[in-house]
């Protein structure tokens, strides 16, 4: 089950770093919110997997999930979540200001 | 009792700045509750730092979980000295608000969004957790992409763009190795890691992880060659921003490196470290040639930033007790100096109404004391004795020499000289000479005081070095054996 989670994390870093590269802005955009999820499902995958068993360790149980990846997640979630948004906002924001949203056309001069 | 003090210094920033957020159109009172709010919490960072050094240092279990499962703050005297700077820093930016920032600025939440930028890197300096340092991280970057935004002109879009998604991408890289950290170690506690890879001796996969993390905090902190984003995108806001981001955001990063380089990857440093001064090395003559190249007084300047991050990176791969107190000097100075610098070339800029250099000249006539004050910063930063900039420099290079790294003390030596060289081109272009065209306004008297602050200070932390140094040596002796901080935190 590693092994698989490992390679659909590893895909999804693939597409994401593919997404960054691009020229549009809202690829990149895009790429940023793939990655944030390949990093997600590698913090849990990194935990360990086990089927059916609570991340509580109480007297008698005797198979329990690490429940501190999950907290880690959850806030990693959370900060991608409201940074995807902003970015949505800016990108649209810098394409109303500037004409454009393609990268090599956001260089600008010196002399400003 | 004593240990909530350490909450302190992240809890008053965090709660004024919700509470400012419903104020966003009362200018005058949100003023008042800032210089407020900025002295208390001078205050309490005072106090906490008397205490630390006169006693013991503080750790704060957060709901009373013992150490490596809950999350901790640590005030240990690294992190009390880099708090302490941190708030000076706010109370000059507070005064320097006070006449550069209009209430169209204070209505887009300028204030809210400095106080969050506060709460996060003195988070960042506290606590001893790596995943909470990301969090950390994450909060004083949200501040910051809110910052640099406001005032929403065409060329700041353009910037923001590229500073948000670089930092968001080595965010993600942060996490992700935060995640393979966990995967080995099973904990992401600091005190523990240092522990834990302490006892398997900092085996291939380790190293790799610490070099990975090093690429995380030398994007924040603009190292070679991740180093491209800053400069554009740090001149673009207002100076007080600038200001700020200078003074505090790639310091966070050189703070971060300074602890787990110390503190947890420490045992393989014929790896990590001498890799660490190739790219100190490289990252001073880089800054002082994008310096050099501009005749952009605020560009000059924020290329300024790079070779003082590769002073103290120098500092780290040195590694000994002395270099290590040499880069913290020099990151309290730097903090100090940075900032009065952006501050100054912000009212020169005002006041000459263009930042090009060729566009200026004659201003020691129409602004005596601003021309007097840059002079000044721009001895300091050099690193001219008796001035704050060559007691860290000092430190740092007899290290180096000492650990026989000939070629980057050389190299920081040439780039000393540059970096004096490009500062003051500043000034002889922009104040010696006829007036080529009237002032635009007149020099804003609060800015001039912000300034005067950070340079005296600046200036007391070199004169007066016999009586800081003994603080700062002790903070640096503890770096050196991880041994007391792991041994405090775990309570062995």
């Amino acid at each position: 089950m590693e092994i698989v989670m490992s390679i659909l994390a590893g895909t999804l870093f693939a597409a994401g770093v593919y997404l960054l590269l691009q020229k549009q802005l809202l690829k990149i955009v895009l790429g940023t919110a793939l990655l944030s999820h390949g990093a997600h499902l590698f913090i849990l995958t990194m935990g360990k997997l086990n089927r059916g068993a609570p991340p509580i360790l109480e007297k008698g149980i005797k198979i329990y999930t690490d429940p501190l990846p999950q907290a880690l997640i959850l806030t990693s979630i959370v900060i991608s979540f409201g940074v995807t948004s902003f970015l949505l906002v800016l990108a649209y924001r810098t394409y109303q200001s500037n004409k454009t949203d393609m990268m090599d056309q956001l260089r600008g001069t010196d002399d400003e | 009792m004593m240990s909530n003090f350490v909450f302190l210094p992240i809890f008053i920033p965090l709660f004024v700045g919700a509470i400012l957020v419903f104020l966003n159109k009362k200018h005058q009172l949100t003023m008042k509750i800032s210089y407020l709010t900025v002295f208390l919490s001078l205050g309490v960072s005072i106090y906490l730092s008397y205490y630390v050094f006169k006693n013991n240092p503080l750790i704060l279990e957060t709901g009373a979980w013992k150490a490596p499962y809950g999350i901790i703050l640590v005030a240990d005297k690294l992190s009390v000295i880099m708090i302490l700077s941190v708030n000076v820093i706010a109370l000059a930016a507070v005064i320097f608000a006070a006449s550069s920032v209009n209430s169209k600025m204070v209505q887009h939440y300028f204030y809210p969004l400095f106080f969050l930028l506060i709460a996060g890197v003195s988070g960042a300096f506290l606590t001893g957790d790596l995943f909470n340092l990301f969090v950390f991280f994450e909060v004083l970057l949200m501040a910051s992409y809110g910052l640099i935004i406001i005032g929403g002109s065409k060329v700041q879009f353009r910037e923001s763009v590229k500073y948000i998604l670089l930092n968001l991408f080595s965010s993600i890289l942060f996490v992700t190795t935060v995640a393979f950290l966990y995967s080995v170690t099973g904990t992401v506690n600091m005190a523990q890691l240092g522990e834990r890879v302490a006892e398997v001796e900092q085996q291939g996969i380790l190293t790799g992880i610490a070099i990975l993390l090093f690429v995380v905090f030398a994007t924040k902190g603009a190292l070679f060659p991740l180093y491209f984003w800053l400069p554009k995108s740090y001149i673009v806001p207002s100076p007080v921003v600038s200001a700020l981001f200078g003074a505090l955001l790639t310091k966070v990063g050189v703070y971060s490196m300074l602890r787990v380089y110390t503190l947890i990857f420490s045992h393989k440093l014929e790896l990590t470290h001498t890799f660490f001064i190739w790219v100190a090395t490289i990252t001073m003559l880089i800054g002082v040639i994008g310096a050099l190249s501009t005749s952009n007084v605020k560009l000059i300047i924020a290329y300024n930033i790079m070779p003082a991050i590769g002073f103290m990176l120098l500092g780290i791969g040195t590694f000994s007790a002395e270099s290590l107190a040499g880069t913290i000097y020099y990151l309290v100075h730097d903090m100090a100096i940075k900032a009065a610098l952006f501050f100054l070339a912000g009212l020169l800029v005002w006041h000459a109404g263009t930042s090009n250099l060729n566009k200026m000249g004659g201003f020691i006539k129409t602004s005596p004391l601003l021309g007097w004050m840059f002079f000044i910063a721009a001895l300091v930063l050099a690193g001219i004795p008796p001035f704050s900039g060559f007691i860290g420099k000092y430190l740092l290079l007899r290290g180096a020499f000492d650990e026989e790294h000939y070629i980057a003390a050389g190299i920081g030596l040439l780039s000393s000289l540059l970096i004096l060289f490009s500062v003051l081109r500043i000034f002889i272009g922009a104040f010696w000479g006829e007036v080529k065209e009237e002032p635009k306004e007149k020099v804003r008297s609060s800015g001039l005081a912000a300034s005067g602050l950070l340079i005296a200070i600046s200036i007391l932390l070199g004169v007066g070095a016999e009586w800081f140094y003994p603080y700062i040596q002790s903070a640096a002796d503890s770096l050196i054996d991880p041994q007391i901080y792991i041994d405090f935190v775990l309570k062995e």
